[in-house]
């Protein structure tokens, strides 16, 4: 009964620890998200501004994204080493 | 190279420049690839190896469905390739998620050299990639030799 008992205390830990790290994903990606709305709002503005520099502004946008985005792939990253 | 100045029905039908970026990208990553996977098995061993070629084979595709959805939407309009880029984020963020899940149990999977493997060179493709659009914007037409 007692070996149940811290069975199931295990893993209730296991699942704690799981869904804190799934919550941790969660709050790392919306940084990112925001930072990504926002990028790409003002790159819309200034193509719609000034449309003979879309190209620049379109190659600066992509890499701005992708830098962006790498925040939520370390947040990523921390969840598959602590919560997997 | 626009149409008209509504958002909603402006695109873009210019070159497709993530395109170009993301093949140079891919390029190089596939380049480096060999050096990554020999560090992570001098590091992890043989697993650290399979992991490394995991991650790298998902950084190039998560950067190449990204220059895909943008390049395809903005022939259409300005208004959906911004929702193309946000549900396109959470999109890929998804499947990254999903895709490593789905080998997280594995035998050959080592998680610290699959993370490890996934920062350093989603960062550092990005970050090489950088030295010649940077250098091409400062100074249009003079860009430094490829490899």
């Amino acid at each position: 009964m007692e070996a149940l008992a811290l069975l199931a205390q295990e893993a209730d830990k296991a699942a704690a620890a799981a869904s804190s790290a799934g919550f941790a994903y969660g709050l790392a990606a919306i940084g990112p998200g925001i930072g990504i709305g926002y990028l790409v709002g003002k790159s819309v503005e200034a193509m719609a501004r000034q449309p003979e520099a879309a190209g620049m502004v379109r190659t600066t946008m992509f890499l701005g994204i992708a830098f962006t985005e790498a925040l939520a792939l370390i947040g990523f990253v921390v969840f598959i080493l602590i919560g997997l | 190279m626009t149409t008209d100045a509504t958002p909603m029905v402006t695109q873009l039908d210019g070159e497709a420049v993530e395109v170009k970026v993301t093949a140079d990208m891919v390029k190089r990553g596939l380049w480096v690839a060999p050096a990554i996977i020999a560090v992570a098995a001098m590091i992890w061993g043989e697993n650290g190896a399979w992991s490394a070629a995991f991650a790298v084979a998902l950084v190039l595709v998560n950067f190449a469905v990204s220059a895909l959805l943008i390049s395809t939407t903005a022939k259409i309009s300005l208004g959906l390739m911004m929702g193309a880029t946000l549900f396109g984020y959470l999109i890929r963020l998804g499947l990254i998620m999903l895709a490593v899940l789905l080998v997280k149990d594995a035998g050959w999977i080592s998680l610290p050299a699959l993370g490890a493997t996934i920062i350093v060179t989603h960062l550092g493709l990005l970050i090489w990639e950088l030295k010649y659009v940077a250098i091409s914007l400062a100074h249009s037409g003079i860009a430094p030799p490829r490899p």
